[in-house]
């Protein structure tokens, strides 16, 4: 029997197929002003007995294809076990949201946190945060990392950070010094909502933001915890809505 | 709903503005109340209600004026109505509670104020809220620092703006100042309706109040059985039309529902399935026409059992004993009995979480929702401990912050499912 997942996220939409407990297919595309198209073209040619929505499209999946929907934090929290069966913290940041959850042994989830509706310090942040600068996602992390102190970014805030930026730069403060502060504020304000939830053992770290190498390195460095990227952070809500099913 | 633009022009509203209220509010209502499946038949004397929130009940008080009755609006379940009845006042809430006119209101307050304060300045500048036009007093009361502060603001807008003072502890000495200004307000009442009270007219206050709270208190007790007999919603509606309604006719109404849900609970019918997970929703007051956060619990596979809120339990819960002969005997029971309430402005504040707990057993909720309006210290500040003291207790507990917007619902429905799966686990 094959099961999907579909991840319909605030930037990309991830699709995974299991096929007798094994994954077989996984795929994502950049989220269009149109999700639904986006997921009928990520779902093009693709074989599956059942599938499970997840993600901010999931109710508009629902409305489609009359399928079952779990919220991303329980798809997180399942998703997440398969990658690592003994994972009992998860520290997941997306596009527009930052979810820290706490597992107990058995996998359940025992708790979570999630920021509110402002999307300070998520994946959409440091994109506008890179641009700003000048620089690609990937370069923004090499700068950041390759800065030799960081400056203090005070503001949170998304409108408020961009302006920051713009007057540090133009005080002539080198942009890999921005680019590493943009970072740190990024994680000390995940620490915060994980400590919340669970305040030691390994992290999980997924999402979109687990690609960034400065970030991993940062939060590794702040929480002295052991952290693990599974090899594709971005497709772990779609694992585990498949495996929902 | 008949023709009422000339009441509403003689009380100086704005009726393009108002229609456009009512237009928004109706529509809402239907999607949200109506559309709800095995509501009970006695809900319909409610819908009747707030189809003349602003039509039928606000004739019967001008009526009530042309007798020479006064009308006293309030904001807080800290103002007595049994003081006001005992002037043969009428007593309303007043509106607080839509996303109406922010824009307005953010001309005299600043943007950091919660959601409540602003809706009231915003009715009141946009001239939509036919129950402050009506008041001949408007009682302010010193809760929190925001609604305290923004009474200086308020007082020049109104006719006659009278604001209380109150205790932050519970102490001999905070009872007795709560005493002296019920004393005081008493004072006031007279001198505006120029009738006495006497013990007579105080009792007959108090007893029209206690049949009222003890009405509220049964369908409370109702909302226990699993299946819930009522949705949350509708039970929230009871509460909020509380403060609107003629007391004797509300006490009625609300007591045939509760017969209607005897019945009900004995047949095992309910609005959603037996085990349908059960929440608890404790915090902020929900003011008519906040129903954001009931609709979004109940639209996620969760039914709500109980409101541990000014508009709910904390409002309606205790009774005032009429046992004393004199005006002033009766003051001190009254004080008595509202001293009891444990609104986040007190600290410390510890039997609000204990009573959070007793609900929760009670009722038999799965977990609790802690509300808070976003820049209400009090209940921001205290919803920390209570969320680990609730957890700590076995109780989980989903701790939200949001305000009357609508732009965060589907972060917010994100995190209600979440809860709602964590309680089915």
């Amino acid at each position: 029997m094959k099961c999907a997942g579909i991840d319909i996220g605030s930037r990309t939409v991830k699709l995974a197929v299991f096929d007798n407990g094994k994954l077989i297919l996984s795929r994502k595309a950049v989220t269009s002003y149109n999700p639904l198209e986006t997921a009928w073209e990520l779902m093009d040619g693709v074989a599956f007995d059942t599938i499970t929505a997840t993600g901010y499209g999931r109710h508009l999946m629902k409305g489609h294809l009359d399928c079952p929907v779990v919220s991303e934090i329980t798809a997180f929290a399942r998703g997440a076990r398969y990658f690592a069966a003994d994972c009992g913290a998860i520290l997941d940041i997306g596009g527009q949201d930052t979810k820290a959850i706490a597992l107990d042994r058995e996998g359940t989830m025992s708790k979570f946190e999630m920021n509110d509706k402002c999307a300070a310090g998520t994946g959409r942040f440091l994109e506008v945060m890179a641009t700003a600068l000048g620089f690609t996602l990937e370069e923004f992390s090499q700068a950041a990392l390759a800065a030799s102190k960081p400056v203090k970014i005070n503001s949170m805030c998304t409108v408020f950070a961009e302006s920051e930026v713009i007057s540090l730069t133009s005080q002539g403060v080198a942009r890999e010094e921005v680019a590493m502060g943009i970072h740190k504020a990024i994680v000390s304000r995940s620490v915060g909502l994980l400590r919340r939830v669970s305040p030691e053992g390994p992290v999980f770290f997924a999402g979109g933001v687990a690609l960034n190498a400065c970030v991993r390195k940062l939060l590794e460095d702040k929480t002295r915890r052991t952290v693990f990227v599974p090899p594709d952070p971005q497709i772990v809500g779609a694992v585990g809505a498949a495996l929902g099913a | 709903m008949a023709d009422y633009s000339k009441m509403w022009t003689d009380l100086g509203l704005d009726l393009s503005g108002h229609d456009a209220l009512l237009g928004v509010l109706g529509g809402a209502y239907a999607d949200i109340f109506l559309s709800q499946k095995n509501r009970p038949e006695g809900m319909k004397y409610f819908d009747f209600v707030m189809s003349e929130v602003h039509g039928l009940r606000i004739q019967e008080l001008m009526d009530a004026k042309a007798q020479g009755r006064k009308v006293i609006g309030s904001y807080c379940v800290f103002v007595p109505e049994e003081l006001i009845l005992a002037v043969d006042g009428v007593s309303v809430g007043l509106c607080a509670g839509a996303e109406f006119n922010f824009e307005g209101a953010e001309t005299v307050l600043p943007r950091n104020t919660c959601s409540l304060i602003k809706s009231a300045f915003g009715f009141k500048l946009g001239k939509v809220c036919p129950y402050l036009e009506a008041s001949d007093v408007v009682v302010g009361e010193n809760t929190c620092d925001g609604k305290k502060k923004s009474y200086e603001m308020l007082a020049p807008l109104v006719k006659d703006l009278y604001v209380m003072d109150m205790p932050q502890m519970k102490s001999p000495s905070g009872k007795a100042l709560l005493k002296e200004e019920y004393n005081k307000f008493a004072a006031k009442l007279e001198a505006v309706s120029g009738k006495k009270i006497t013990a007579e007219s105080l009792k007959k206050g108090i007893e029209i109040v206690n049949a009222k709270r003890t009405a509220v208190k049964r369908l409370t007790e109702l909302r226990a059985a699993d299946p819930a007999p009522i949705s949350g919603l509708d039970a929230l509606l009871v509460n909020q039309v509380f403060f609107y309604d003629d007391p004797v006719r509300f006490t009625d109404a609300v007591n045939k529902l509760c017969d209607e849900l005897v019945d009900r609970v004995k047949k095992g019918k309910g609005v959603f399935v037996a085990k349908t997970p059960r929440i608890l929703v404790s915090g902020c007051p929900m003011a008519v026409p906040n129903w954001k956060l009931p609709m979004l619990i109940e639209s996620s596979g969760a039914v709500i059992v109980g409101e541990e809120s000014c508009v709910g339990e904390r409002g309606a819960r205790w009774m005032t004993e009429a046992k004393a002969d004199t005006v002033d005997g009766l003051l001190e029971l009254l004080t008595e009995r509202y001293f009891n309430i444990d609104c986040a402005i007190f600290t410390p504040n510890p039997s609000r979480v204990d009573y959070v707990k007793e609900m929760a057993k009670k009722l038999a909720a799965a977990g609790v929702i802690h509300y808070s309006l976003q820049f209400c210290q009090p209940y921001i500040m205290e919803s920390g401990p209570v969320e680990k003291n609730l957890e700590k207790s076995g109780i989980p507990t989903l701790r939200l912050e949001t305000d009357y917007s609508q732009e965060d619902a589907g972060q917010l429905k994100t995190r209600i499912e979440a809860f709602v799966e964590r309680l089915q686990k």
